[in-house]
């Protein structure tokens, strides 16, 4: 795993990249990896890399070239099939100077051009320079596992692995937040790639490829969309047994492949959950001994797993390490967690797994397998379920017992039998009437995010004058998107807005690379997802039971409990984590009039009543959810403006190991 | 203090709703993302703690609750009891 970051000229005349601005391009990307610096540059373009040494540990240098010098890669990430890859373009006549996984990417894109992507089975991000024909190419994985931006700026293109790569090579560069990204924020729950926090900088999306010829922007596409079933098209064609087992030799071919291909231990994470329950039994058959397991427990009940995890260390007796998290400790912790995520979040839960990396990289692993993936391509999440039973009822929206069926998703529903029918029946009949539209499973969510909006500040409300940003993000859905099973459109919202650009991004990739731990995810991998998606979806939600084939192809690898255990989603202590009275000290600061005054983001007054509200409560009251985001989205919003607004950017210059200049 | 404007000073402090001028006495709460499910919790702790009054499983209903001429007329339905 790694840092990648650069400097293209898109207009003649200009000086081209200088060591200084590359090298603190690779300084600010550090943490991503600390082993290694290199920089390549010519009269047009430049490459930085910081490197995590995991496969070919001693040639595996970087920026790497093709066998004439001509074309020139830094990439992020692993190609699970370059072996596969190396011994297809061998046959080809290709010749190899190195072992890794890079060179083969240079060898592919040589002899098969963009579709040398849609080949790879794996997570990265790259950028790769064809100087003989003046051809630039960005890249990224199907979901989006690596991260990559970019932006234009007096006719240079910039890129990196974080937005801080980008302020440290061209500091000229305006550093303003973009009111669309908030827009974004306060809906989706994250901002949603091409769209960032920063004025200029865009995302590259997932599963696309931009290329630049002459300096001139030639295509911007996805080389891979997600196929679901359309009638008999692209549909698993087997009996639900077939789907159990061919699921089940999928994912123990991809967690094999994300052990295999390491020249380094590989761990693997422990929620307490089926997903990593199943992941790690795989991985432990891979590697029967020595095999290290970590978790995350919390000194607040209400959030703790432990005996479920502890269950499973003792089923298959791996080398276990876990760490107990505090409401402090996610307070004192949180800033750090904003320097990475570099964008607002509106729940805490990041936190805990920047503390649980931390621990992975005391104990000198550098890869860890999660069960990331799982409830996206497998329909793990309440509001799967949830959106069937509105769409049930919809077809007979007088009906009074249908709605009842809200209450076994949500057994708190039926704690006060009269009153909670009533308002739930308020709360999720809205808008029935739309339950055949685009955004029908999301819409409870979304709009109930967008209240907050009411706390932005006057300057940024005249900015987005109204916009519609829900109108807006469904206008780019794709053309087969109506075409799917009701239960596939709602897995792809949820695909394109969570887990894109919060869960392996601001829960994925930023906590653990933040900490030099690069995360594997066997459910992510193409040939799983390709399977899952093609599956019908009530292999997937049968009646009301999530990840239905999955519990099938666990049985006998987890533990009983595990199998029959309700669902529990992943949450830290959000508002309560910041009202303490041992809470540090930025909290106040940035919340504070001066501060919201200073970043112009929110009105003061109105947060101040949010403040008030939460800091006048007891302790250990519950929070609303609306209350919670609110705090969270407030004080991380805040954080980001003081750290990558108002800071000045990165200039630490790294020793470079590996240094080409023509 | 008129109840009307204790009740429309509790949401607009308690739900920090940004421009009171705008807040519609008759418009749902809940349609308008004011309050959501746990925030009818702190409406019904309100009309206990403020007017010592207990409400009843059977009474948390959207026509009792989810606007603020609701909690008027409810309130003072309770009261005249």
């Amino acid at each position: 795993m790694c840092g990648i970051a650069g400097i293209v000229n898109l207009k003649p005349g200009l000086p081209g990249p200088t060591r200084e601005a590359l090298s603190k391009m690779a300084g600010a990307l550090e943490h991503r990896g600390p082993d290694e610096f290199g920089v390549y540059r010519d009269s047009r373009a430049g490459l930085a890399h910081s490197r995590l040494s995991i496969i070919d540990l001693s040639t595996g240098q970087q920026p790497l070239s093709n066998a004439n010098g001509q074309t020139w890669l830094v990439f992020n990430g692993e190609i699970f099939n370059y072996v596969e890859l190396r011994e297809e373009l061998l046959q080809l006549g290709h010749q190899f100077k190195t072992k890794s996984d890079t060179e083969v990417i240079v060898h592919a894109w040589e002899a098969w051009g963009d579709s040398a992507f849609d080949k790879m089975n794996g997570q990265w991000a790259l950028g790769l320079w064809d100087s003989a024909n003046d051809v630039f190419v960005l890249c990224r994985d199907r979901v989006g596992v690596r991260p990559l931006y970019y932006a234009e700026q007096s006719g240079r293109l910039i890129f990196g692995s974080e937005v801080k790569a980008l302020f440290a090579g061209a500091p000229e560069m305006t550093r303003e937040i973009d009111p669309l990204g908030l827009d974004e924020t306060f809906t989706f729950w994250s901002v949603v790639p091409p769209q960032t926090m920063f004025k200029g900088i865009r995302e590259l999306e997932p599963g696309h490829v931009r290329v630049y010829r002459k300096g001139e922007l030639v295509r911007d596409v996805a080389y891979w969309e997600p196929q679901y079933p359309e009638g008999q098209a692209h549909r698993f064609r087997g009996t639900l047994q077939d789907a159990t087992e061919a699921l089940s030799s999928a994912l123990l071919e991809a967690t094999k492949l994300r052990m295999v291909r390491a020249d380094v231990p590989v761990g693997s994470y422990l929620s307490g959950g089926l997903d990593s329950s199943v992941v790690t039994a795989l991985a432990k058959q891979a590697k029967p001994s020595g095999f290290k397991t970590f978790s995350l427990r919390f000194a607040d009940a209400e959030y703790d797993e432990t005996p479920y995890q502890r269950a499973m260390v003792a089923r298959l007796g791996t080398e276990h390490a876990e760490i107990v998290v505090t409401r402090k400790q996610i307070a004192d912790v949180f800033p750090t967690v904003i320097r990475f995520t570099e964008r607002p979040i509106l729940r805490t839960a990041p936190a805990p797994l920047f503390l649980l990396s931390k621990l992975v990289h005391e104990h000198g692993i550098k890869v860890v397998l999660t069960g990331e993936g799982a409830d996206e391509m497998l329909a793990g999440y309440d509001l799967f379920r949830e959106a069937k039973v509105r769409r049930f009822w919809a077809q007979s929206p007088k009906s009074t017992w249908r709605p009842r069926l809200l209450e076994r998703l949500y057994p708190y529903l039926t704690r006060s039998p009269v009153a909670q029918q009533a308002l739930t029946r308020q709360f999720f009949g809205r808008g029935l009437e739309r339950a055949n539209q685009p955004g029908f499973s999301h819409e409870p969510r979304w709009s109930g995010t967008a209240a907050l909006k009411r706390l932005f500040s006057a300057r940024v409300k005249d900015a987005l004058q109204g916009r519609d940003t829900v109108k807006h993000f469904l206008a780019s859905l794709p053309s087969a998107y109506n075409r799917w099973p009701k239960l596939a459109q709602d897995q792809y919202l949820e695909v394109r807005t969570l887990l894109s650009g919060y869960l392996l991004s601001s829960q994925g990739d930023r906590m653990l690379m933040g900490n030099s731990v690069e995360g594997r995810f066997p459910f992510l991998d193409a040939n799983v997802m390709a399977l899952a998606n093609s599956l019908p979806p009530s292999y997937k939600l049968k009646v009301l039971d999530e990840k239905h084939v999955l519990k099938r192809v666990a049985k006998g690898l987890v533990t009983e409990e595990i199998l029959n255990r309700p669902k529990q989603p992943y949450r830290a202590p959000d508002a309560l984590s910041f009202i303490g009275a041992d809470r540090p000290e930025w909290v106040d600061e940035v919340m504070s009039t001066g501060a919201l005054e200073s970043s112009g983001l929110f009105d003061p007054k109105v947060v101040g009543q949010l403040w008030q509200k939460c800091l006048t409560r007891s302790d250990d009251g519950q929070f609303s959810n609306t209350d919670n985001m609110a705090v969270v989205g407030i004080a991380s919003a805040q954080l980001l403006y003081r750290q990558h607004v108002l800071a000045p950017p990165s200039t630490k210059q790294p020793v470079l190991k590996t240094l080409i200049e023509r | 203090m008129e109840l009307k404007d204790q009740v429309r000073q509790f949401i607009i402090s308690n739900f920090y709703v940004a421009d009171p001028a705008a807040l519609n006495d008759d418009a749902s709460l809940l349609d308008a993302g004011i309050v959501d499910s746990t925030g009818v919790l702190e409406v019904i702790t309100f009309i206990e703690t403020t007017f010592g009054l207990t409400v009843e499983d059977a009474e948390m209903l959207p026509d009792n609750l989810d606007a603020v001429n609701r909690i008027v007329a409810f309130v003072n339905k309770k009261k005249g009891k």
